[in-house]
């Protein structure tokens, strides 16, 4: 009993911060019918220019209190990966908007090995630390116990979450870039510039990757060159697994998602008495992805099609 | 508008079989004697570029059986290299004293240990390596473009995470430490790791096992360019180019995608055990994610789909490492007095590079097919065809 609190609090952490990177996916596939191959290191640079960031401004200002800084460096690392998701997008993937489907994919796995590489040239091959800046004294819920930054990120991922939903189901914007996703060309018959909507969802996506960064890097203190890329690969399930192109999917899909990894990792050592350990958490991910993908390819929330000529 | 968007009709049937036109025959000829002179005359700068050598062989072998999947059938597959992981370790574990140490029911049955030949050992790593094709292709069937690319690329890693993981309860793999001890290949009583004399030459083991692999490398050649002109590659492109359409004409796809599958990973499968007997090692580390991409950008680079443009890329792209050792990190030696930039770092930063500017600027590739047969696929003159198409029937 004790063992399933602990690990659905994990799960509702690891979940939180799926979802957040989902939406970037899910937001861009919209618009676009493009997986954004470089999202998860957009997340990457995130947590990397924020933990720069933090670096000196802890060696400018000793005395700043830790929530302080958590907070400039979300607010340094939001624009960096702001302003790199719109070069990727004005670089790389909006020349090829008309290409044959496979010439935007390939490119984005190109600028992905570009981005990881850079960031290992500026930041080094090594683990950083994270430093701990939010109180550390674990709170007790009963057995189980939960850090305040894993708090944060609950909290702060189910504000986010509203505010975008709201974002897109109530302002000019959002029916915006709905009226995108559904056909760009009438869209912008009615008004709509798809370029300058497809620009701002791939800058909202890249603040939510800078916040979800900050956050992982937070909660399990190391930063690391390639530690966007499996986190961006279960991001995309997530969003598979609730239905690619659906904002609320895509945040169903990454709780789902992360309680399901963290209660097979709890659990699996007792269900195969001990032959497969919790070194196989990252397998979940794969196998609900291609279980969704057989079974329902719509995914749990999803009225589009994954079958698109 | 609607005259671009129609299929012209073939003007340039496929050249006769049998005869070879003297130009070219005299070209293979020049080429051959090359390939026979060159690990003589490149071994004269030292054994690491013989050693690039096989390895760009290796190399080329994967490229081709990639091509299949992704250039031919139009399927993109980023988990390519778990078939090389599975050919490797099948002849790793067939040949190596690892399963006999740990499991001490067949050290029983075979007291010397596990010797198995090599005409024994590649013909199960391909097959095996071809039921994992199967194996993934099956689910995969109705999932086009970009989620197949991350099925396949979740089934590389899981294949990777095994790799890593399966040493224990029971020791299948050695875990990250990989197997060692793997014997080279013997024929006959010939071994290729200890030559001796050869024809009254003394080649060093590294020339033997190239030109091993450059045989394999050119019969892999050969098949993809006989595969490409069959029936069977006529129903691959047909499938890369519309699906529906090709199943309108009769092309049955469910088989087609699966040979598609099972065919590249066989070549996966080969170049693996390949590897693994000229290594003498394997650990998963060789299998990582990376490996998928540096052969994808590969084909991409030389030209998807048209067999001489991808072992162009497998040649240009596998020599990369071992020139860039010699000139980048000596350039900036000289340069900065310290190296920025090594050339592993250096390696990944071109391909990116190189990935993301031969999409933009030269979409079919270095050396591209002749127009007719992979146009509609990467050429602009498609994406001008399927605009004036989608517009054309949105106001229907």
């Amino acid at each position: 009993m004790d063992t399933l609190v602990q690990q659905v609090i994990n799960g509702l952490v690891l979940g939180s911060l799926y979802a957040l990177i989902a939406l970037g996916y899910t937001m861009v596939y919209g618009v676009l019918n493009l997986i954004n191959f470089a999202h998860g290191d957009v997340l990457m640079i995130g947590a990397l220019s924020a933990l720069s960031a933090i670096g000196v401004l802890q060696g400018a200002w000793p005395g700043l209190p830790g929530w302080t800084l958590l907070l400039l460096g979300m607010t340094a690392a939001i624009p960096v990966c702001i302003a790199l998701s719109l070069v990727i997008e004005r670089v790389a993937y909006r020349p090829l908007r008309n290409a044959p489907r496979l010439a935007p994919l390939i490119t984005a796995i190109g600028v992905s090995i570009l981005i990881e590489t850079m960031a290992m040239l500026i930041w080094g091959r090594n683990y950083l630390t994270f430093p701990r800046l939010l109180p550390d004294a674990p709170i007790h819920l009963g057995n189980a116990t939960i850090s305040v930054t894993k708090v944060v990120v609950i909290v702060l991922a189910a504000l986010i979450m509203g505010a975008l939903l709201w974002l897109v189901q109530s302002t000019r914007l959002g029916r915006a870039m709905r009226a995108t996703a559904e056909n760009p060309r009438v869209a912008s018959l009615m008004g709509v510039n798809p370029d300058s909507v497809i620009a701002t969802t791939f800058a909202i996506g890249a603040g939510l990757a800078a916040v979800a960064g900050v956050m992982m890097e937070a909660t399990y203190q190391v930063a690391h060159f390639y530690m966007g890329f499996i986190p961006g690969l279960k991001a995309f399930t997530a969003a598979v697994l609730g239905g690619i192109g659906n904002i609320a999917g895509a945040m169903v899909g990454g709780i789902v998602l992360g309680l399901i990894e963290a209660l097979g990792a709890g659990y699996i050592g007792q269900l195969t008495n001990g032959i497969f350990g919790s070194n196989y958490q990252d397998v979940f991910a794969f196998i609900v992805l291609c279980t969704v993908l057989i079974l329902r390819p719509s995914g749990l929330l999803g009225e589009r099609v994954a079958d698109r000529a | 508008m609607g005259a671009t968007a129609t299929a012209e009709p073939s003007n340039h049937p496929a050249p006769p079989g049998g005869r070879t036109p003297p130009r070219v025959l005299g070209a293979m000829i020049a080429l051959g004697a090359a390939l026979i002179v060159l690990p003589w005359a490149i071994g004269a700068f030292g054994d690491a570029w013989v050693r690039a050598l096989c390895f760009v062989t290796l190399y080329v072998m994967l490229a081709l059986g990639l091509n299949i999947v992704v250039g031919f059938a139009g399927l993109l597959d980023l988990g390519y290299i778990a078939f090389y992981a599975v050919g490797a370790y099948t002849y790793a574990l067939l040949a190596s004293p690892h399963l006999t140490e740990h499991f001490p029911a067949l050290a029983h049955a075979f007291p010397a240990g596990l010797h198995v030949s090599i005409w024994v050992t590649l013909p199960i790593g391909a097959s095996l390596a071809a039921a994992f094709g199967i194996l993934l292709g099956t689910p995969v069937l109705k999932l086009r473009g970009d989620y197949l690319a991350i099925v396949t690329l979740g089934f590389g890693e899981i294949i990777r995470i095994f790799l890593n993981n399966l040493n224990a309860p029971l020791n299948f793999t050695n875990g990250p430490s990989g197997i060692t001890l793997i014997d080279p290949v013997r024929i006959g009583s010939f071994n290729l790791a200890h030559p001796g004399t050869v024809l009254g030459m003394h080649p060093s083991s590294l020339v033997l096992y190239y030109y091993l692999l450059v045989a394999v490398a050119l019969l892999a050649i050969l098949v993809c360019v006989r595969l490409q002109d069959s029936r069977l590659g006529r129903a691959w492109m047909a499938l890369r180019e519309d699906e529906v359409a090709a199943r309108a004409m009769g092309v049955n796809v469910r088989n087609v995608k699966l040979l598609a599958f099972s065919l590249g990973a066989t070549f996966g499968g080969v170049a693996g055990g390949l590897f693994a007997a000229f290594q003498g090692f394997v650990s998963p580390e060789s299998f990582s994610l990376n490996e998928s991409i540096i052969v994808l950008s590969m084909i991409v680079l030389g030209g998807l789909g048209h067999v001489p443009g991808v072992v162009l890329g497998a040649v240009m792209l596998a020599l990369l490492p071992e020139a860039l050792r010699h000139t980048a990190v000596p350039l900036q030696d000289a340069l900065f007095g310290r190296v920025l930039i090594d050339a592993e770092v250096l390696r990944m930063l071109l391909y990116g590079l190189a990935t993301v500017g031969i999409m933009l600027y030269r979409p079919r590739g270095l050396w591209p097919a002749p127009e007719h047969g992979m146009r509609r696929a990467f050429g602009r003159v498609a994406a001008a065809n399927g605009e004036a198409a989608k517009a054309v029937s949105g106001h229907g």
